[in-house]
């Protein structure tokens, strides 16, 4: 498209702005996990390492790490086998009712997840406590997988209309059976999109807070709960803020790995 | 065993299908749709007033409830214009970031920038909206930034609500528009110029419309993200409720989950009109 050089020049100006309306506000609690001050006034007085340390020395906040990154390994498995069969079923085959399964997996993230949770916090009182099972982990992981499997269903549907069926016909042809074509033809086409799949999955599992309080009970604190309940407490926001500085820094990680995995310059879909 | 497995696969293509769809269904059917089902139907139940049961005898005196109560009724519209707005300032934040890093950034700058906006969408929620509250906070920077200009920040309230969820689910309208408009050729824009039109003209009659259903897409996200959020605004919102707030509320403290379902239809309803609505534009390819 023809632009002219104004044009191009307010474009750039609004990627300019948008970029600071996204950074200038993590910049802000990153600065100000080093601030003296404990109310964050700003400018900072003063800079110290203090709350870094007592954060580092924090049980309940690594006890809540350590709880989170066990639901998001639990959800994203559950996610990855859920979503690698149902993007298979719904790509490679033809069948009355198609539509409603795409539809069906879409929506528990099309859903606010308040409604999500409800329902399933209503679920687990009346049909599993009488069954013994009780609010803990287990019901976090599976209430995280709703939500997680529509991701790895995106990333590998996608991936599979794009190779389409013809390489798996003609390993067939060639006199392979169905499990070694899955396993020489198949899996290898589809690995970089499962990789895609199962970091979304693990990120918005990680993250979730909403679902979470609905699912877990008393017992288990994930990460993202543990920062809420201590936001109410005026003189834990020095490690609450270490915390954000932590896990504002450790978002790099996912993307940098997706870059690795995937030649798709967006890393992956939503 | 396993190779007569194998070739019994290989020759009913429907027992494959069964077994790949057996389990998903299971899990989605049983777990996700059977608990969705009975939050609905327990919409149509009550409460003992004494002991706070729930009385299983139909009842509309929830929806009742929930359409002609004033309170929810106000709560029910300021959470539709809050979704509305956020949607709006998201789609005209992203435009033209997306128009930016799809069609004028050079390829190199294009990747990186993907890759800036895209860092923060995996930074956890609940710090995006805590930076807020330091931002926002009487002496924050916010306050602090304007003071030269004899401005003074919107504080916590409403306004910062939009501002926070805004903030929150802009990679989520970046990302499909950017994707939509990539896909777009370059040699569409070009043919559109051969012919005499100037940019604003192309913009209007090829970007737009090829564009749109990415737009509608990311404002599935925006829309329904906004719907149902009661966090941001009890981080930010001072003492403003959303529905989220209501339905929580029913749900926890007040110990009345019939009204809570019934408060949950109201979402549910929305989003369903939304995606049957804009299903025609094809927004559900671009998610």
């Amino acid at each position: 498209m023809n632009l002219s050089r104004g044009a191009r020049a307010l474009l750039a100006a609004f990627m300019v702005l948008g970029l600071a309306f996204v950074y200038v506000p993590l910049v802000v609690v990153l600065i100000s996990s080093f601030n003296v001050d404990r109310t964050f006034g700003w400018p900072p007085s003063g800079f110290t390492f203090e709350w870094w340390n007592r954060a580092w020395d924090n049980p309940g906040a690594r006890d809540a790490l350590a709880t989170s990154v066990k639901a998001a390994l639990g959800a994203t498995a559950l996610a990855l086998v859920l979503g690698t069969m149902a993007s298979f079923a719904v790509a490679r085959y033809r069948f009355f009712g198609r539509e409603a399964v795409s539809i069906l997996i879409l929506l528990p993230i099309a859903l606010p997840g308040i409604v999500t949770g409800i329902a399933l916090s209503n679920a687990i009182t009346t049909t599993l406590q009488p069954l013994g099972v009780n609010f803990g982990l287990f019901t976090v992981v599976v209430g995280h997988a709703t939500f997680c499997v529509v991701v790895v269903y995106n990333n590998v549907l996608a991936r599979l209309r794009r190779t389409g069926g013809s390489l798996e016909e003609a390993s067939m042809d060639l006199g392979a059976d169905v499990v070694q074509t899955f396993r020489y033809v198949t899996f290898p086409a589809v690995r970089s999109a499962l990789l895609a799949g199962a970091l979304l999955a693990f990120a918005l599992s990680f993250d979730e807070i909403i679902v979470t309080t609905f699912t877990a009970g008393a017992s288990v604190q994930t990460l993202p709960l543990w920062i809420f309940a201590n936001l109410a407490r005026p003189n834990q926001a020095p490690v609450v803020t270490v915390v954000a500085a932590v896990l504002i820094v450790a978002s790099i990680i996912p993307v940098w790995l997706a870059q690795r995995v995937s030649s798709d310059t967006s890393g992956g879909r939503l | 065993m396993l190779r007569g497995f194998s070739s019994s696969l290989h020759r009913h293509p429907w027992l494959r299908l069964v077994l790949l769809l057996a389990l998903p269904m299971l899990v989605l059917v049983v777990v996700y749709l059977g608990a969705l089902a009975v939050l609905l139907l327990s919409a149509f139940w009550s409460t003992d007033v004494f002991t706070g049961d729930v009385v299983r005898s139909f009842t509309t005196d929830n929806f009742r409830e929930v359409v002609t109560n004033d309170t929810y009724r106000t709560v029910i519209l300021r959470t539709v214009a809050v979704a509305a707005a956020v949607t709006v300032i998201c789609a005209v934040l992203a435009f033209p970031m997306a128009f930016y890093m799809a069609k004028v950034a050079s390829p190199r700058a294009r990747r990186l920038l993907v890759v800036a906006v895209l860092t923060p969408l995996w930074a956890s929620y609940l710090v995006k909206a805590y930076a807020w509250r330091a931002m926002l906070a009487g002496d924050g920077v916010v306050n602090w930034a304007l003071e030269p200009f004899g401005l003074q920040g919107p504080g916590f309230g409403l306004p910062a609500t939009v501002i926070v969820l805004s903030y929150l689910w802009l990679p989520f309208m970046v990302l499909p528009i950017y994707a939509g408009l990539e896909r777009l050729p370059d040699s569409l824009l070009e043919a559109s110029g051969d012919l005499g039109a100037k940019a604003g003209r192309t913009f209007r009659s090829v970007v737009a419309p090829l564009a749109f259903p990415a737009v509608v897409a990311g404002a599935i996200f925006t829309f329904s993200l906004s719907l149902g959020d009661y966090i941001a605004v009890q981080i930010v919102g001072g003492k403003s409720q959303l529905l989220g707030n209501l339905i929580q509320g029913n749900a926890g403290a007040a110990n009345n989950l019939p009204l809570a379902a019934a408060l949950a239809a109201v979402p549910i309803v929305i989003m369903v009109v939304f995606l049957l609505l804009v299903r025609r534009t094809g927004a559900l390819d671009n998610l």
